[in-house]
């Protein structure tokens, strides 16, 4: 009886709370959308039940945003921008900051696991037709994000202030002196001294943590509004708007949450199972994530016997050095990622997915992938025989799936695409 | 004629009961035998052993600190390696540390710093010497291992050796009393004409104080010591590994049962 009394005392209590919250929540709702947006975006999103695994990659690029911002806040605390005290901070950062090893870890881990699940996401919407009408902008605020992002990272690799973070930025940089014109000067003008210097360091510092991720967060949250407006696309390339229930609700969709919420969070952590195996077992990744040459600090004397970028830049590298002359070099590299943006208009065929598409776009789609890979592969080697001629081949490849694009897909034999999306339970 | 161009005052310094003599004696030979010389230089293709490190090996990482502090502080610097870092992780106590450890004085807590200055030992050896808090995650410890192992007599080089794996290399052989003297055997190539002889091995003309297996596990135990200091925190890394792992596997799971409820009326 005392029990039974205790009970409904605890009941009481806690419907008095739900109480006072819901009446806070009507408090914010009076003077801030809270409730409108967590049902904009939330609980009443509808997105199409039938999303693959190609569909996490997105949620995985923000997951891998919030590691990054964080761990970068923490690593800022001591790290010293200065020539003469960034590779010994970092070094302090590594053996007396506690658990400064781990958010260094973290942090340079998640660079490249940033770049792989973009590369991931951006192929997914390659296969699935996701930049097709009335996505194009969304496609074009990715692109942006996507250029951003390696912004970030070429910043940020010169950081740590290693032997390949030096010769790595006086390459890139080196790289404007192709503009025509004011090259030279250009160059100058992005290093502020006539080599790659302690000025060069601050600058990069302060882009690095500051304006290139202001503009990466707001692109972001940009992009996800865009995303928010046209609805999600699925594998079946169907708009799923277009049948809807007495509702109002499409028929093939399902709340953002808690479905995907549930669903995302089984990725999230078999995403964050294979970030901690690299982080905690082999953070170097065999010299791919940090090269070893950058465990030897900046000299400018000592040129490395071979300056390769970081893996997530090395197709485009490749692309570069396919070229004797280094202004078309540098103009074919550019070129390499301006085209990606011209995607919507470049595709000419209605069928959204890969699925209901004909034979002529699925082997251009897998030979522009075998192409990139290998292209990647290629930019980590040195340059010569028999990889230039390889890489010259596969530079033919990559761009041939661009500018042929508009006549394969213009007479591709399409597959009749079903008015439903295909979801087994 | 070098003993001409040292820096005496320098000496006087290493002298000053900061180094124990024995210690003192090594750096003099060094200097006698060394003239400037041409820096580390690009090894060939010359084919690496393999180390077989093993940085959870407490009692070869203690006998690497030893052969580290005797044989390469002289003129290397371990200068992101706190000293009792070094103690607490390697097991060694307080005492043991200041009494067969650190020798010039100072701190538990200061870095594996040394006193020759980079512009003498620039004038020295003709390149400073470079620190080694890094050196086994810049060259992998195979490179450190071959390396050591491969000086052999040059008399064509200021310092009387040369190596394999780094040719002309400005570092003399500072290990020779126990390593012994080895001689490099070449033998024409099978090519014939103008083509370079091959290399086949090595040979020891001279027994050194330890023998060839016993040198082996030397090296070892100071590749061991420089891959631990490489990263000290590794061992800790791979352990808190474990839990992270193991904990991420049943939040997974836990995961996914909550997805399957979820999703149990989506049809």
């Amino acid at each position: 009886m005392n029990s039974g009394r205790q009970e409904a005392a605890e009941v009481s209590l806690m419907s008095r709370f739900a109480g006072k919250l819901g009446d806070l929540v009507d408090w914010i709702d009076a003077r801030f959308p809270l409730t409108k947006m967590l049902k904009e975006h939330a609980t009443e999103y509808y997105a199409a039940k039938n999303f693959n695994f190609w569909y996490v990659f997105g949620v995985l690029a923000i997951v891998v945003l919030i590691i990054q911002l964080f761990t970068g806040i923490f690593l800022t605390m001591s790290y010293k921008p200065d020539a003469e005290k960034a590779f010994a901070s970092v070094e302090y950062i590594m053996r007396d900051v506690e658990w400064g090893w781990l958010i260094r870890y973290m942090h340079s881990t998640g660079a490249s696991a940033f770049f792989i699940v973009v590369y991931l996401h951006m192929f997914r919407g390659m296969m699935y037709g996701s930049y097709k009408n009335p996505r194009e902008l969304l496609w074009i605020i990715g692109m942006l994000i996507y250029v951003a992002l390696m912004a970030e990272g070429f910043l940020g690799y010169l950081l740590p202030w290693g032997q390949m973070s030096y010769w790595g930025a006086q390459v890139i940089v080196s790289l404007f002196g192709a503009v025509p014109g004011i090259g030279p000067d250009l160059v100058e003008w992005i290093r502020g001294d006539y080599f790659i210097s302690d000025i060069t360091l601050n600058r990069f510092f302060a882009l690095h943590v500051i304006a290139v991720p202001l503009a990466l967060i707001m692109l972001v949250v940009i992009h996800i509004l865009a995303l928010h407006e046209t609805g999600s696309l699925n594998p079946d390339g169907i708009e799923i708007k277009e049948r809807k229930g007495a509702d109002g609700i499409p028929l093939d969709g399902i709340a953002f949450h808690p479905y995907y919420t549930a669903k995302d969070l089984v990725a999230i952590v078999i995403f964050l199972a294979a970030f901690s195996g690299v982080l905690f077992f082999a953070p170097e990744m065999g010299g791919y994530f940090l090269e070893h040459a950058n465990f030897e600090p900046a000299n400018q004397l000592k040129t490395p016997e071979h300056i390769a970028p970081v893996w997530y830049y090395t197709p485009f590298y490749a692309i570069l050095r396919a070229v004797p002359s280094k202004g078309l070099g540098a103009l074919l590299m550019a070129l390499a990622i301006v085209l990606l943006f011209f995607l919507p208009w470049l595709d000419r065929c209605k069928v959204k997915s890969i699925r209901y598409r004909g034979w002529t776009f699925k082997l251009a789609l897998t030979t522009f992938a075998v192409s990139f890979v290998s292209l990647g592969y290629l930019g980590l080697q040195p340059a010569v025989e028999p990889f230039v001629t390889i890489t010259r081949i596969f530079t033919v490849l990559y761009f041939a799936f661009f500018l042929a694009m508009p006549i394969y897909t213009r007479f591709e034999k399409t597959k009749p695409v079903p008015e439903r999306v295909t979801y087994e339970h | 004629m070098l003993i001409d161009s040292l820096n005496i005052k320098a000496l006087d310094q290493l002298r000053d009961g900061r180094v124990s003599m024995k210690r003192t004696l090594r750096v003099l030979a060094f200097l006698m035998l060394a003239l400037p010389v041409t820096g580390w230089t690009a090894g060939g293709g010359f084919p690496l052993q393999q180390a077989a490190t093993d940085v959870s090996n407490t009692g070869s990482l203690q006998r690497g600190a030893a052969n580290f502090v005797n044989y390469c502080m002289g003129c290397h610097s371990a200068k992101y390696v706190r000293y009792n870092r070094l103690a607490a992780d390697l097991q060694i106590s307080e005492d043991q540390l200041v009494n067969s450890l650190m020798f010039t004085g100072g701190k538990p807590f200061d870095t594996m710093s040394i006193a020759m200055p980079p512009a003498d030992a620039e004038r020295w050896f003709g390149a400073v010497p470079p620190d080694l808090s890094l050196i086994a995650r810049s060259r992998g410890t195979d490179f450190l291992y071959t390396f050591l192992k491969s000086f052999y007599v040059d008399e064509s080089r200021p310092t009387g050796f040369n190596n394999m794996v780094m040719e002309s290399v400005a570092m003399p052989h500072v290990l020779w009393e126990l390593q012994g003297v080895q001689q490099a055997v070449f033998v024409e190539s099978d090519h014939g004409g103008n083509a370079p002889p091959v290399f086949e091995g090595f040979e020891l003309v001279e027994p050194g104080l330890l023998t060839p297996e016993q040198y082996d596990r030397f090296v070892l135990d100071l590749v061991n010591f420089l891959e631990y200091i490489g990263e000290p925190v590794q061992l800790q890394r791979r352990q808190l590994g474990v839990w992270v792992l193991a904990f991420l596997l049943v939040f997974g799971l836990l995961a996914y049962a909550l997805k399957n409820e979820v999703w149990a009326d989506v049809k």
